[in-house]
């Protein structure tokens, strides 16, 4: 005897349109995000991208639109942000090791840490300029307007951030590995460089990634160190007098030559190619280091 | 009876130094005489924070054979076994009173070194945990930690342990794949292949089968059966079966519940040759258990 069964849907009326706004919001905040790129994207690309050539990274920055470009400000973002980085990274790795690892959990010192920590990533970038200027531009560090200068307010930038995401990498990491490793006789050092570190990877590489992008588009800060100046030759060390690319584009949009406006366009093409760039890097690294993980 | 027996000892005095309560051993006796005992404890008691997980301790365990803990939940026993390689000292606020001595050494001697202690004592736990790294590089592990091998020797260190956990047939063409690629069952004995790798004398096993399918279990007691000609193994288990299949001794543990509070405390209550236990137990608390009328 069979018995006739309907597998038709028995949701009222009502949860099948929460349903469908649910689901109809959600593909509304893709669109809106990915939209919004698309269209600052096409807007520069339909104002500048006839611009676009290598001349742009030969030539240097002029008041004269024939020879004007953005070699110098495109080398002085990357020393900046090269250079903070290669500081910011281990260190911020580092810290982040010890809060996680070694420091006294629930321990008042290693709290006051976190609450600074997070604190000094919501301090505006224009404060850690001020600093900047007060204590190593000037005062007892006297650097002067230089590439040094920056990269140390653009690692100060980029610690709290780094520091926060590597901690929830390490957290992230399971404890039976380091019991087991322990087990084995190995030292907590050991397990924490042989296999939290390892396995923390491509969690920190993401959030440093996130730094890295945050901190090339950087202006505030470095407008207090003297990158707001026409500087028409490459930095050669950390002593140089820099310019950088967020700044130089401004200071060609702020021109009253339309010329200079659609330059200022082709530099902001310029920039979001070298931020995909390096973001595409990150990614590559990151993939290699989690198939190392798997093989 | 057991209870008298244990009130005793808890006002026997203790001899300080270590030849001194190393004779006073043979002495001090929960059930079985043991000769050249692997572990002696006296009067153990450990405690997390304020909280006391187990108590009144006292037993011998024997070399080269197999030694269970059984008991119903919460009795301490986890605990117990984890004191013996000082895994506990892990876990923040862990404290452990009374002696536990590794042959005529106190494990818990301010110079001891734990790192020391865990390769000479392995363990493995109740869930598999294998590194995120090739089958060869998890047993390589240990042997990495603690030296520098060569090549060669490591090649013949990985073969043997994995033959000696008899996995060696099932891997020995993917030793470079990932050891998550691998059963449970495969994953546990590649965990006691891992222990094995590093030489130790005693392996402890905190429920090594609880996670695992009848067939994987029974390959993993064979395997047991077969490892205590070389290795001292304990093992915890929640398995009554088990325990009486493997183990040549076995100590049964109760909950306690305080009558001060609710805090439960785990109580050794019987210690003796498991055939015993499991036919003629002096105390009717074990009676009931291995009867299966409790736990």
């Amino acid at each position: 005897m069979s018995q006739t069964i309907s597998l038709k849907s028995r949701l009222s009326p009502r949860r099948t349109l929460i349903d469908g706004a649910f689901r109809f919001f959600l593909y509304l905040s893709i669109f809106i995000s990915l939209g919004m790129i698309f269209w600052i994207v096409s807007s520069l690309w339909n104002e500048a991208g006839w611009l676009l050539s290598w001349d742009l990274l030969t030539k240097y920055p002029s008041y004269d639109i024939d020879n004007a470009g953005f070699q110098s400000p495109l080398v002085g973002s990357l020393w900046v942000v090269g250079i903070a980085t290669l500081v910011a990274l281990p260190t911020g790795l580092l810290t982040a090791l010890y809060l996680e690892e070694f420091a006294g959990k629930g321990n008042k010192f290693s709290r006051l840490i976190e609450l600074n920590i997070q604190n000094l990533a919501g301090v505006p970038a224009v404060v850690f300029g001020l600093i900047g200027l007060a204590f190593i531009v000037r005062g007892f560090v006297k650097w002067g307007f230089t590439v040094g200068s920056a990269a140390a307010v653009i690692a100060m930038l980029m610690l709290p951030v780094i520091i926060i995401v590597s901690r929830e990498a390490i957290r992230a990491v399971p404890p039976s590995y380091r019991e087991g490793a322990l087990a084995l006789g190995a030292t907590p050092w050991q397990a924490v460089w042989r296999l939290v570190l390892p396995s923390a990877i491509p969690g920190t590489a993401t959030g440093s990634i996130l730094a890295v992008s945050r901190a090339i588009g950087e202006s505030a800060p470095l407008l207090l160190l003297g990158a707001l100046s026409f500087v028409t030759f490459n930095p050669t060390g950390l002593d140089s007098p820099f310019t950088i690319m967020p700044l130089t584009i401004f200071k060609y949009a702020s021109d009253s030559r339309e010329e200079f406006q659609i330059l200022a366009s082709a530099g902001s093409l310029i920039l979001m190619a070298v931020l995909f760039i390096l973001n595409l890097i990150a990614i590559i690294l990151r993939d290699i280091a989690t198939r190392k993980r798997n093989v | 009876m057991s209870n008298d027996l244990q009130t005793k000892q808890f006002h026997t005095e203790i001899v300080g130094n270590n030849q001194g309560s190393a004779a006073q051993m043979n002495e001090v006796k929960s059930g079985p005489r043991i000769i050249d005992p692997v572990f002696t404890l006296e009067d153990v008691s450990v405690s997390y924070g304020k909280y006391v997980a187990v108590t009144d301790v006292n037993l011998q365990i024997p070399s080269n054979d197999i030694t269970a803990f059984i008991g119903p939940s919460g009795c301490g026993k986890s605990t117990l076994i984890r004191t013996l390689n000082r895994t506990n000292d892990l876990i923040p606020g862990a404290s452990v009173a009374g002696k536990v001595m590794y042959h005529d050494a106190d494990l818990y001697d301010s110079k001891a070194s734990a790192v020391e202690i865990r390769r000479r004592i392995g363990m493995v736990f109740q869930k598999p945990n294998p590194f995120p790294k090739s089958i060869y590089e998890n047993v390589a592990f240990g042997p990495k930690v603690n030296g520098r091998p060569k090549k060669s020797e490591l090649d013949e260190i990985v073969e043997k342990s994995l033959r000696g956990a008899a996995l060696w047939d099932e891997v020995k063409d993917r030793l470079g794949a990932s050891a998550l690629g691998l059963s449970g069952g495969q994953q546990q004995r590649l965990c006691i292949a891992r222990s094995l790798a590093v030489q130790p004398e005693v392996i402890l096993m905190d429920e090594p089968c609880s996670a695992l399918d009848p067939i994987a279990t029974l390959r993993i007691e064979e395997l047991m059966m077969e490892l205590k000609k070389e290795y001292t193994i304990v093992i915890v288990t929640h398995n009554m079966q088990q325990a009486a299949r493997v183990s040549t001794y076995t100590a049964y543990f109760v909950t306690e519940v305080n009558p001060l509070g609710d805090l439960r405390t785990g109580k050794l209550v019987e210690y003796d040759e498991t055939k015993k236990i499991f036919s003629t137990p002096s105390d009717p608390r074990t009676e009931a258990y291995v009867t299966g009328k409790m736990g």
